[in-house]
């Protein structure tokens, strides 16, 4: 805040008490420190994206029904340019016909209609300044793909879980089970998506416990997903992305059969982010790998 | 009755398009002459027909095809089986609310039940075809005959019939008003079961249809499921499930009368012993509090559904005339509340007991709010100036000239005073000198305050410009609203809101412009947002107060006033207060928008109040300034 006395080189008259005085001072906590040491070294400008994605059919299934999109790069700022990511997941419903089929059209949809959006402003193509919000973009492209699934794979149904980031600010548009992860530290990890799932509905209402809720045999029961019923309704949020922590989209067959805690372990233990994926995707295959798994980990550097 | 299994070679008019429908003109086992589709399902399509076995009259039917899409021959054996002896049972009942069954037969993988014609449309296509809410005693009255239909079910005998599928869309209201059940479980064996597959109705069942319970109470929910929608026009399959006693009937449509809400309330209650124990129960209750408000009688008795205030006995702690109206915000500052007013002057006044102090006289209108540093008071008046005058003594130390009049009310920052001029520059002055560091030409008058954060400046201007301005007066980006920013922008967690006249509260990005997100409000707002915990409040001229999630965009509450909203809501503790332009001061918990209590003046509040231990001081355009309990 010296900035004004910087700029116009006003002396502050000497009112201000001499710094420290009164005040009782202690060691840092090593936590501290490291938070100091980290803030201190690891500052980066421009701010950017690191990707890294891992898929597997698992070891119990013969189709791979999940699909999965990934995109960086960075847009034309007044006077930065800010990163630009998208980061879709979509798990096509087992059983049913085509569920391999309403995962691809879903992020293909969507993908396509968001960097339509973005394409002029990307591609240095006159432009005219957006008229829609990011959120409206997103739920606009889910709506689009709903459209898609209903059209290309009748019967069918996905989750789609997509993950635009702008700057420093993540939009999340999900509809479904599967999930986005922010990690903040070693410590704090947090889903920001809510399953559609009936067996989660009934959890959060304390009608049955989590244990329960593990082995119920309708856990894999969605209450919405794209192509399915008349209505859709996306969940559609706004976050700030934790600067030096990380974004995890990954399907059921990963958070379904990896605990959270492992799941951060691994993350935070892996010397790359794509080492990380591999890790996580062989976990889930080591736990039986019962279902597809896809995994897309991404971290802002700032 | 006993058409069964009538095996006709595919070729004998089944003509299908591609979709797999039936195509008008096909006759169906040389008998049903299909007309067009009048439904789609999720297991086959609803056919009007005509009955050729009635040669003379027109009698037309409903034909409803189910698709048997079970691959393994068994079960798809067992699956006709059962839909069999459901049309076998169906075919037995006469109700004036239940269609009537002629036949039924299964041709290849389809099943087809043939049944009385419904002329009339169903309550989600009604509601979709219909705007505002539906009249309450139209409700009650549809409510009272599912209610009787319902009850002949579930007295079935040997055993009773659950219907397990009660919602709008499975109600047809015919050319008589008369409701007609349709779309028995009968499709329902036609569902395969595998991983993903989607429930039926979910957002009307109760919890416990979902663990294969169905019974007489998973009717009785899934009909007070139906009214909540029909009364308060949202669909429960756009919600999370079991989420109804989030969204009381009341809060949406405060018309409903406390009795009716509280009948579907009991109807809808989680646990199934807290319902009603039988449908005649419900039916009961439905008539009771149909009777004790009038409706029943067609006698409308609106007075039932005014608001409930609690006690008007408010006393101010103290009031304190002025000569012309209050627009501006108090500032409260060492047991002194100083405030602007449209007589030119700026009052200093007692907190605690109302007594004048000093006043400022400028030479025009002051409708800001003072700014504080280092014992002395800063504000723009109408007259183009901005004075700093002690706080104590209201001596004036400096003053500064804009080119236009002063709406804005400055903020500071740093040593420096920012404030917007209709001479359409945002000034940045020097506290100290009364000198300004820069200027900087925006196009447009400024009456937007700036909010200040991370040695960035935001603000608005009447062009409809949310501008960020850096330190030194350059600007970092700039986003456009379709009309006049008047509103104050309000910074939080890196996203900034503000309203426009255009009708929009927006959240931008501050570091960068862009837009997150749009919240559409019904009239222009001017209302400055304020953001608690994860909710932003903001109020619009369509007298509305709203509380908006910060990070989804969705209305978690609103409020309704009797007139614009022009006041900026401030929170304190646990409470949301602001001003309207029907004369009153509101007081609502925030996490809810309940009412906790209103203060009437004699004029209206424009202003935003200030709160400061546990006193609210606000102005009225009534020229009082009044200090209030919290």
């Amino acid at each position: 805040m010296d900035f004004f006395r910087n700029l116009f080189g006003k002396k502050e008259t000497g009112k201000a008490a001499p710094a420290g005085e009164n005040v009782v001072t202690a060691p840092l906590s090593e936590v501290q420190l490291q938070t100091i040491k980290a803030m201190a070294f690891n500052r980066h400008e421009p701010p950017q994206l690191l990707v890294a994605s891992g898929q597997s059919v698992g070891r119990q299934r013969e189709l791979n029904e999940d699909s999965l999109f990934s995109l960086t790069t960075t847009v034309a700022g007044n006077n930065s340019n800010p990163p630009f990511g998208l980061f879709i997941i979509a798990d096509g419903m087992g059983g049913h016909q085509y569920g391999e089929v309403a995962s691809n059209v879903a992020i293909r949809t969507i993908s396509g209609y968001v960097m339509k959006k973005f394409h002029n402003t990307l591609f240095n193509l006159p432009t005219l300044p957006l008229d829609e919000s990011l959120q409206e973009i997103a739920q606009a492209a889910v709506m689009e793909a709903q459209r898609a699934v209903l059209r290309e794979a009748p019967g069918s149904g996905t989750t789609v879980t997509a993950a635009l980031v702008l700057g420093q600010q993540l939009t999340i548009t999900h509809v479904g089970d599967s999930r986005a992860y922010l990690l903040y530290n070693e410590q704090r990890m947090e889903a920001i998506t809510r399953d559609h799932s009936l067996v989660q509905r009934l959890e959060e209402l304390g009608q049955i416990t989590s244990a329960e809720a593990a082995v119920h045999p309708q856990r894999n029961v969605l209450y919405r997903a794209l192509g399915q019923g008349e209505t859709l309704e996306p969940d559609v949020v706004t976050t700030p992305f934790p600067v030096g922590g990380y974004l995890l989209l990954c399907s059921d067959g990963l958070w379904g059969v990896v605990p959270e805690d492992e799941i951060r372990k691994i993350i935070y233990e892996a010397p790359t982010i794509q080492r990380a994926c591999q890790n996580l995707v062989s976990a889930a295959n080591a736990a039986g790998g019962p279902d597809n798994i896809s995994a897309v980990l991404v971290q802002l550097l700032a | 009755m006993e058409t069964q299994r009538i095996q006709l070679p595919s070729d004998s008019g089944d003509r299908r398009t591609d979709t797999g429908q039936l195509q008008p003109g096909t006759n169906l086992v040389n008998r049903y002459l299909i007309q067009e589709v009048i439904g789609v399902g999720g297991m086959g399509s609803v056919y009007r027909a005509r009955d050729l076995h009635f040669p003379n009259v027109v009698k037309l039917v409903a034909v409803k095809e189910m698709i048997n899409q079970a691959p393994d021959p068994l079960v798809r054996q067992t699956i006709v089986q059962n839909f069999e002896r459901e049309a076998n049972i169906l075919a037995t009942l006469t109700h004036p609310s239940i269609p009537r069954i002629y036949d039924y037969f299964t041709l290849d993988n389809r099943s087809y039940l043939v049944e009385e014609f419904i002329n009339g449309r169903d309550l989600e296509v009604l509601l979709s075809q219909t705007e505002g809410f539906l009249p309450e005693e139209q409700v009650l009255d549809w409510a009272i005959q599912l209610c009787d239909v319902l009850s002949y079910l579930h007295g079935h005998k040997p055993d009773p019939i659950i219907f397990r599928d009660m919602k709008p869309s499975n109600v047809m209201v015919n050319q008589y008003n008369h409701i007609v059940l349709v779309d028995f479980g009968i499709a329902k064996p036609f569902q395969t079961g595998q991983k993903g597959t989607m429930i039926g109705t979910e957002g009307y069942s109760p919890p416990e249809q979902y663990r294969g319970e169905a019974n007489v109470q998973a009717d009785i929910y899934a009909l007070g499921a139906t009214l909540h929608h029909l009364l308060t026009r949202r669909d429960p399959r756009l919600e999370a499930p079991f989420s109804f006693a989030e969204r009381p009937i009341r809060k949406i449509n405060p018309s409903v009368s406390v009795e009716l809400e509280t009948v579907i309330n009991t109807a809808l209650q989680y646990n199934v012993e807290d319902r009603f124990k039988s449908i005649d129960d419900f039916k009961q209750s439905l008539v009771g509090a149909g009777r004790k408000t009038g409706l029943l009688n067609r006698v409308s008795s609106r007075a039932t559904s005014s608001v409930v205030i609690p006690a008007e006995g408010i006393k101010p702690v103290w009031v304190f005339q002025c000569e012309d109206e209050v627009r501006g915000t108090p500032l409260v500052y060492n047991g002194l509340v100083y405030t602007g007013c449209y007589d030119n002057n700026l009052y200093a006044i007692n907190a605690s007991n109302g007594e004048f102090q000093w006043k400022y006289p400028t030479e025009g209108g002051i409708v800001s709010r003072p700014a504080i540093a280092d014992d002395t008071i800063f504000f723009g008046s109408e007259d183009k100036r901005v004075y700093a005058v002690s706080a104590r003594y209201g001596k004036l130390s400096w003053m500064y000239y804009t080119e236009g009049a002063i709406r804005s009310s400055g903020r500071i920052a740093d040593g420096h005073l920012f404030i917007g001029s209709d001479d359409r520059f945002l000034h940045a002055v020097n506290i100290n000198t009364g000198r300004a560091a820069w200027t900087y030409d925006t196009g447009d008058e400024i009456r937007s305050t700036p909010f200040i954060i991370n040695e960035l400046v935001y603000f608005g201007t009447e062009g409809g410009e949310l501008l960020c301005l850096d330190f030194r007066g350059q600007v970092k980006w700039r986003f456009k609203a379709k009309r006049a920013i008047t509103s104050s922008p309000w910074v939080q967690d890196s996203v900034v809101f503000v309203n426009s006249m255009d009708g929009f509260l927006y959240a931008v990005d501050a570091k960068s412009g862009w837009m997150l997100w749009r919240f559409r409000m019904e009239k222009p707002s001017i209302v400055s947002p304020t953001v608690v915990d994860t909710l932003v409040f903001t109020g619009s001229a369509d007298g509305h107060v709203y509380a908006v999630d910060t990070r989804s965009a969705k209305e978690i509450w609103r409020f309704k006033t009797n007139h614009q909203v022009n006041s900026s809501p401030v929170v304190y503790k646990d409470a949301i207060y602001f001003g309207s332009i029907d004369n009153h001061l509101y007081c609502l918990e925030y996490r809810t928008g309940r009412l906790r209590w209103k203060f009437e003046t004699k004029g209206p509040i424009a202003g935003t109040p200030t709160i400061f231990d546990d006193i609210v001081y606000v102005g009225s355009n009534d020229h009082f300034i009044y200090a209030l309990l919290a």
